[in-house]
């Protein structure tokens, strides 16, 4: 792109939708050059729907959408030249070895033969799949396909790349695995979307966040920013016994700066602060007032568990159809400061 | 990271040349792939190897007896329109591979990739193409074994060939654009199987039109399988039954009428599938 300073991805009010449902309602993002954007939501909030329109999958119903400069529908081609994907329904060709999926991608991508053996010696390397590069696909564990998947989508070096649900699936080691590797293509320039259901993996990697949810933007920004947004601290109190929580959570109530939420199964209390130690020693002088016995109490930073729980009312692993009216909650939590 | 300066991103094709030099490159390189699913799983090829073995046979066999035909070998009669019924069985499959490329994740690989988009479906009906091939050799042996014989010249012998080839390329496009319009290869497996088991018999392919009954004797005579099966009789010499004067233009004039057909299905499916791949991958 001539001009550095324009954002590699940008999109304007995008509409999609599948018959009566609607996958996306106006969404607007807009990623600069050589940062990582984590786009999170819980499933079928549109994750996957932005990532098939910004590259060339589908055909927005609304809106438009430009990666690297170029328009996603007009300049189709020229956007598939600059981009990679790779994602959550690793799309590799099991009945081909691995070399065999490496090399068919430089040849698709017009690499001249030589050159596309010797590229996928090079990332066959890279992501430590030497070993097993002459073994079908279809013999490759989930972190194994999944590397070898982020292989393929790099074959060219695009500037930019998708990742849809890069770890879903994942077990904890492949997950750290795939992290570093994310890491060390934006550490060289590559500018990355990824979406992902995990707030760890979003706070983890993300320079700025966007939360989705049933199609629309609920709020965007750095993983720090969106965290000062639920103000200050977080307090938590687990309680003894259960015949104590209401007692607790009254008594919580008064040093809380919004309302707080409980979590019944864990006898967990929490509210977010805004005075830090203060709040604390006050908690405990209230709790110890009514004779409350705590198994736990503690101050920490906000999660983004915490954001998302308050953009949307409710937790980001819940399931759709537990939904609660994620307005009320949000006037609520800002209009609580009591 | 990698070797600096040793990968440039491609460019786009500016010229028609070009593009059309990247079109049958990709179009090469996803037949490889499709040719490398047979040497994996060889288990595909039992549909066009097995299969014709056994209609040569069963037909050569069972039927031959009963079935007298004036002026010939029933055997004789018999082969041609068996490598015709074949080639279109074969060439059906083609509407479950493509529809089961389509269920792949790796299509959303291939439409993502800077290739020329085209390339899946012309690789996938080329790859198909070398199975028709090879179920033709089968049956042209199995045929030798019964009794069939090439009465005319080997470049005639060569034409026959020929043609039942571009036929079985021309067929696959139609089964292409099937294989995009159902849904699922059950689907589309279904949809080919109702409309060839009808087609392939409701023509000159067992038997000869003139015994069928009068609604029935148009239909199976401007059948392209008649007119393929009637042109690969002439061409290889075998017994074709003709009385004259009373049967419909495609089987005055075989060989034309087969090659008209081929070209008028490939123009016609090789284009609607083309769009329809092209949207579909944007649904």
């Amino acid at each position: 792109m001539a001009d550095p300073e324009a954002p590699a991805i940008e999109a304007e009010g995008l509409r999609k939708r599948y018959g009566k449902t609607v996958a996306l309602d106006g969404v607007d993002l807009t990623i600069k050059s050589g940062t990582i954007c984590g786009v999170l939501g819980p499933n079928g909030a549109g994750k996957t729907t932005v990532i098939r329109i910004l590259t060339t999958l589908l055909r927005p119903d609304g809106g438009t959408a430009r990666v690297d400069g170029y328009d996603t529908v007009r300049q189709a081609e020229l956007v598939r030249y600059r981009i990679g994907l790779a994602g959550q329904y690793a799309a590799v060709d099991e009945l081909l070895t691995g070399r065999g999926n490496l090399e068919m991608i430089g040849r698709l991508c017009h690499l001249p033969r030589k050159e596309a053996q010797r590229r996928a010696d090079e990332l066959l390397h890279r992501f430590g799949l030497t070993e097993a590069a002459e073994r079908l696909a279809k013999t490759y564990s989930g972190g194994m396909r999944r590397r070898l998947d982020l292989a393929a989508s790099l074959t060219v070096e695009p500037p930019i790349l998708f990742l849809d649900e890069p770890t879903t699936g994942l077990d904890p080691r492949s997950r750290a695995g795939m992290w570093t590797l994310i890491a060390d293509l934006v550490e060289a320039g590559t500018t990355v979307l990824l979406t992902t259901q995990y707030l760890e993996e979003a706070d983890r990697l993300a320079d700025q966040i966007v939360v989705i949810d049933a199609g629309k933007v609920l709020a965007t920004g750095s993983p720090t920013e969106l965290k000062a947004t639920t103000g200050g601290e977080h307090l938590d109190v687990v309680v003894h016994r259960d015949d104590e929580i209401e007692t607790a959570r009254a008594a919580m109530t008064r040093v809380a700066s919004a309302r707080p939420r409980v979590e019944r199964h864990l006898r967990r209390i929490t509210v977010p602060v805004t005075s830090g130690p203060a709040a604390l020693i006050e908690a405990v002088r209230e709790l110890d007032a009514r004779s409350v016995a705590i198994d736990d109490i503690s101050l920490r930073r906000p999660t983004l568990d915490d954001v998302f729980l308050r953009l949307t009312g409710r937790l980001a692993d819940a399931d759709q159809s537990d939904a609660t009216t994620a307005d009320d909650d949000r006037l609520t939590s800002q209009g609580a400061a009591q | 990271m990698s070797v600096p300066g040793t990968l440039v991103l491609p460019r786009p094709p500016k010229t028609r040349r070009a593009r059309l030099r990247w079109t049958v490159a990709d179009s090469l390189t996803i037949t490889k792939r499709n040719l490398s699913h047979i040497r994996q799983v060889p288990e595909q090829l039992i549909d066009v190897t097995l299969q014709p073995i056994m209609l040569v046979l069963l037909f050569a066999y069972v039927f031959a007896g009963a079935i007298h035909i004036p002026g010939g070998d029933y055997r004789e009669y018999l082969v041609p329109g068996i490598f015709v019924q074949s080639i279109f069985f074969t060439a059906g499959s083609t509407a479950v591979n493509v529809s089961l490329d389509m269920t792949r994740g790796i299509n959303d690989r291939f439409l993502s990739l800077p290739m020329v988009r085209s390339a899946v479906l012309l690789g996938r009906t080329v790859s198909d193409l070398f199975e028709s091939a090879l179920s033709l050799v089968i049956m042209a042996v199995c045929g030798l074994i019964v009794g069939w014989r090439v009465h005319t010249t080997l470049g005639s012998a060569l034409a026959g060939f020929a043609m039942l080839l571009v036929l079985a390329y021309a067929v696959s496009w139609v089964s292409t654009y099937v294989g995009l319009v159902t849904r699922g290869p059950e689907a589309a497996t279904g949809v080919t199987m109702a409309v060839l088991l009808p087609l392939t018999f409701v023509a000159n392919t067992f038997v000869p039109t003139e015994g069928m009954p009068a609604l029935v004797r148009p239909i199976a005579e401007w059948n392209p399988i008649s007119a393929a099966a009637a042109a690969a009789r002439y061409l290889f010499g075998n017994p074709s039954v003709v009385p004259q004067g009373q049967l419909a233009w495609p089987l005055q004039h075989p060989v034309i009428a087969t090659f008209v057909w081929c070209g008028v299905l490939l123009v016609v499916f090789a284009s609607l599938a083309i769009h329809r791949f092209h949207n579909a991958a944007a649904r």
